[in-house]
């Protein structure tokens, strides 16, 4: 029973998943996705930041601030993974 | 309909690889496997995401005399969703720690019979 | 595990993986990688010795101190860069291109670098304690 559903539920998901791909413009076409920004991003790289690697100059010069917010999700993940695993040992030790 | 299929190979193997994640979710009932579940999704949508920026002949965004370079902005805006997925990951097996820690058990469908019949 | 041909080996790669993760954050500006790769990999050396030999050996080697240390460095290295910015007069962390050096060397690309290296240490004093401390088993 629940195997059947599993299989339904996956074909339809997959269906709908295969018709979408179907739109999509060819693999390795300049399409849509190369607009104006990414052509001022890979001319513009030497003069504006002085790095060689792109994407380097991408999250660390263009779009730092998000690099922020990533450092500050991986502070977030550690803290609430510590607060879960070190409140079990503590209560022996404070006593 | 069928030729366009066909020359989107690569995001083809990414659906696969999403449908192969989600079926070990749902089906296996050890927690651990679902966690490997999920990872094997998330490997497939970044693959979907990134191939999006192939183009025909170039090669890796480092600028060097005189060759094409692929799009670099799908790679540089998938690197912060590698590091979110790597904090989940590490977040989901404490969480799994814990519950072996209280119930004795990883298995799912025997956690959920221990907590109907505590009740 | 304490196995004395995995100690051995461990002896002799925890050097060289951990030159070349280097090298890949201390090269973020000019070949592929920057600061998640190289901390990646930094980290997975400190983690091949704790699986070599034990987890308390793994913890003299990275203290909780020094872990703690790192990690706050990294981030507060990554607002005081940006802050210069704002004594500058500009917007909250713009670059100065012709900081240092010439273009594809090291010392180049104005604040580059220093964000690399603090991501770089984030990233791995992140991964080192997330693993010691799933690997740790209870006292009870």
């Amino acid at each position: 029973m629940r195997a059947a559903l599993t299989t339904v539920v996956l074909v339809l998901i997959g269906l709908i998943l295969l018709f979408m791909v179907a739109e999509m413009p060819t693999f390795g076409e300049m399409g849509p996705a190369y607009n104006e920004v990414a052509h001022h991003y890979t001319q513009c790289a030497v003069d504006e930041t002085g790095a060689t690697n792109v994407i380097s100059a991408i999250i660390l010069d263009w779009r730092a601030y998000d690099t922020l917010g990533e450092a500050t999700v991986l502070f977030a993940g550690i803290a609430a993974v510590l607060a879960i695993l070190a409140a079990h040992g503590q209560r022996k030790k404070g006593r | 309909m069928i030729s366009n299929l066909v020359d989107n190979l690569h995001f083809l193997t990414a659906i696969l690889l999403f449908l192969i994640g989600f079926h070990t979710m749902l089906t296996h009932s050890n927690l651990i496997k679902k966690i490997i579940g999920m990872n094997i999704m998330e490997t497939g949508i970044f693959l979907f995401f990134i191939s999006i920026g192939y183009v025909e002949g170039g090669s890796a965004p480092i600028i060097r005399e005189g060759t094409a370079m692929v799009n670099p902005l799908p790679s540089a805006l998938i690197l912060t969703g590698i590091v979110v997925g790597v904090s989940l990951t590490a977040f989901a097996l404490a969480l799994v720690i814990k519950l072996y820690r209280y119930y004795g058990t990883i298995d799912a469908d025997e956690i959920m019979r221990l907590r109907s019949n505590e009740e | 595990m304490q196995d004395m041909v995995l100690q051995t080996v461990a002896k002799l790669l925890i050097p060289f993986i951990q030159l070349y993760g280097m090298y890949v954050i201390f090269h973020g500006h000019i070949s592929p990688g920057g600061g998640f790769a190289g901390g990646a990999i930094v980290a997975s050396s400190y983690i091949l010795y704790a699986l070599a030999h034990d987890v308390g050996a793994g913890f003299k080697q990275f203290p909780r101190l020094v872990a703690k240390w790192l990690e706050s460095l990294g981030g507060l290295i990554f607002l005081l860069v940006g802050l210069v910015g704002i004594i500058r007069g500009v917007q909250f962390l713009t670059n100065i291109p012709e900081w240092l050096g010439q273009v594809g060397s090291i010392f180049s690309a104005g604040i580059i670098p220093l964000l690399t290296v603090a991501i770089g240490m984030k990233v791995c004093s992140t991964i080192v304690t997330l693993f010691y401390n799933l690997m740790e088993e209870d006292h009870d």
